[in-house]
């Protein structure tokens, strides 16, 4: 996608509901919903400045979304299951995980906040482990299982983190909120989930700009318990 | 990123055999610096040879009581919680934690960590000119700039870059050792050999060759690291790199000190033991009296830069404040 791609609407657009944005970016976070979702960002009153958060976000997805591969590169060929399902693609040997997922395969919900390891919003699971998808080269994945945002629902039913982000309000522009719940899910799975304390340092490697930090810890409790 | 070709190592002497004959190929374990500083053009190799496969991720008892091996490839996130290290180096399962995220820790592997470079702005952005070790002969950036985060101990004025990892400094105060190995043989490295001061040539971090591979790091058994604590100080709770960090062990006899092990972090181009404060400590009472001496003598020899003086104190409380931590310990 291109930047060019997305017209800055006027102010007919609808209100973002917190909850579409959820469902729809988080989600199913396909090109088209990114459109949208950008639109939807640009055609709200709030004033958005240069170099703020939103702002900068957007332009990085939409640079992202073009990110070009010098063609002299050497490609490979590289298999894995991705949210259940057998996946064969070439890949560019510098691809990483991030890119494949997003680039490659369209699974934008994986998103890409510093692409240096320093913020997780590029969680996602491997082998049933969170990684940071960013410093990841994909080839390396070879034969590996890979668990985005996009395969943690049960067809239409939620997973339970999902269900309590939700729920609690576990976020207000969402977009490190896949990050987030992969994190959560597996530091539910990993234990570490004993106090808020707990929570909060196991989860430390997930920024949020927005700071929707007490509600992050507040929905990952309930899962857990739920889990339990 | 540059363009490189990929081979996936399927044992040790293939995995060496390559970087025997290219000498700008370089392994990729966890790829949590490699990758990051080949974004940034900093590090810019012909070749990965990706150790990922190798069957060194084990964490085992060494024979006749000798110890605990560590396999390169072992995850951060693994040693940490591994019951042989919880129990018996408690201080290098607390370091590990201290480290990066979780998500990061489980790539990030024993071999890489020992090897992550300087978090030094200067050296990180190559659109910085000046920096000794990614350009040597252009001058150190960080002497005359914003030297917040940099070295007090051992610095040269070539370079005043420090050690970012906090494993490393458990690992010096642990008498680590490193096995390797080539297509020329194995050796084995002490800890205390393995990183270098900066000198006149702070382009080269290690003694270890461009080709030679991290196959363990062995830690003696010290009966007494079972009574050891990291403190790490940064400028957040956590997800943050160490500004001045300290690994203790201590062996308390009836409240006298027998033997101590102090490393520090945060302070100087590698994990520095603090040998000086351990001579000062042995044979006195433990308490507040002889830490403060202790590390007193060790940081004598500090010396601060524009932004880092803070350090210099910073340093002497933290030690204190690690080596009651212990003391008080049952
Ligand atoms: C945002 C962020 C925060 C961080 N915070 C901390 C922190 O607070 N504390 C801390 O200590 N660290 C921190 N780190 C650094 C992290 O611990 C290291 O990046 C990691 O340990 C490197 O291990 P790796 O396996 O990913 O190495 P790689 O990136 O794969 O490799 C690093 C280097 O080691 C070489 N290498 C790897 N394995 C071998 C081997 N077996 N033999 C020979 N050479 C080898 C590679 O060629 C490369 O030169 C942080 C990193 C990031 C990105
Ligand atoms: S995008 Fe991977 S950690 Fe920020
Ligand atoms: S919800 Fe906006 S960054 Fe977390």
């Amino acid at each position: 996608m291109n930047s060019s791609d997305d017209e800055v609407p006027g102010d007919e657009t609808p209100p973002l509901r917190s909850s579409d944005a959820f469902h729809e970016i988080l989600i199913f976070g396909s090109p088209e919903t990114r459109r949208r979702f950008l639109k939807q960002v640009a055609g709200t009153s709030v004033a958005i400045t240069v170099g703020s958060p939103l702002s900068l976000f957007a332009q990085r997805m939409s640079e992202t979304a073009g990110g070009s591969a010098p063609s002299s590169a050497a490609t490979l060929p590289l298999r894995l299951k991705i949210n259940g399902k057998d996946v064969a693609v070439e890949v560019d040997t510098r691809t990483t995980l991030l890119d494949l997922l997003r680039e490659q395969l369209h699974l934008t919900g994986s998103k890409k906040g510093c692409d240096h390891g320093q913020c997780g919003a590029c969680t996602v699971l491997v082998n049933g482990r969170r990684i940071n998808s960013c410093l990841s080269l994909a080839i390396v994945h070879d034969g590996e299982e890979v668990t985005t945002i996009e395969g943690l629902a049960n067809g239409e039913q939620l997973h339970p983190v999902q269900a309590a982000f939700v729920e609690h309000d576990g976020f207000q522009c969402g977009y490190c909120t896949p990050g987030q719940i992969c994190s959560a899910v597996a530091c539910i799975k990993e234990g570490h989930v004993k106090s808020d304390d707990e929570i909060r340092e196991w989860m430390s490697g997930n920024l949020c700009r927005c700071g929707a930090y007490p509600n992050i810890v507040d929905a990952i409790k309930e899962a857990a318990a739920k889990s339990a | 990123m540059n363009p490189f070709s990929y081979t996936r190592a399927t044992d040790p002497q293939q995995a060496t055999q390559a970087t025997a004959t290219n000498a700008s190929a370089k392994f990729l374990a966890g790829g949590t610096n490699l990758i990051d500083l080949m974004k940034m053009g900093v590090e810019r190799p012909t070749q990965l040879v990706d150790v990922n496969r190798l069957s060194l991720a084990q964490i085992e008892e060494l024979p006749n009581g000798c110890g605990v091996r560590i396999g390169a490839l072992a995850r951060n996130s693994d040693v940490a919680q591994h019951p042989l290290i919880v129990q018996r180096y408690p201080v290098l399962s607390q370091a590990l934690l201290a480290g990066a995220s979780p998500q990061l820790r489980n790539l990030a592997t024993t071999g890489g960590n020992l090897l992550q470079r300087t978090r030094c702005y200067y050296f990180y952005d190559p659109a910085f000119p000046q920096c000794n070790k990614r350009n040597p002969g252009s001058g150190c950036g960080a002497l005359n700039g914003f030297n917040r985060i940099h070295a007090i101990l051992g610095q040269s004025e070539q370079c005043i870059a420090t050690n970012p990892s906090d494993m490393n400094v458990a690992l010096a105060a642990l008498d680590a050792v490193v096995q390797v190995q080539s297509a020329k043989g194995t050796r084995s490295i002490p800890i205390a050999d393995f990183h270098r001061l900066p000198g006149d040539t702070p382009n080269v971090d290690t003694n270890l060759q461009a080709d030679e591979l991290i196959t363990a790091v062995d830690l003696p058994a010290i009966p007494f690291a079972t009574r050891s604590h990291y403190l790490k100080v940064r400028d957040r709770a956590s997800y943050a790199f160490a500004l001045v960090s300290v690994a203790v062990a201590l062996d308390v006899q009836n409240g006298r000190i027998n033997a101590a092990r102090v490393a520090l972090g945060g302070v100087a181009h590698k994990a520095w033991r603090a040998q000086k404060a351990e001579a000062a400590l042995v044979g006195k009472t433990a308490g507040e009296k002889a830490f403060r001496a202790a590390a007193e003598t060790e940081l004598a020899a500090a010396k601060g830069y524009k932004h880092n003086s803070f350090k210099i104190e910073l340093a002497k409380r933290a030690m204190v404040r690690a080596l009651s931590t212990v003391a008080q310990m049952t």
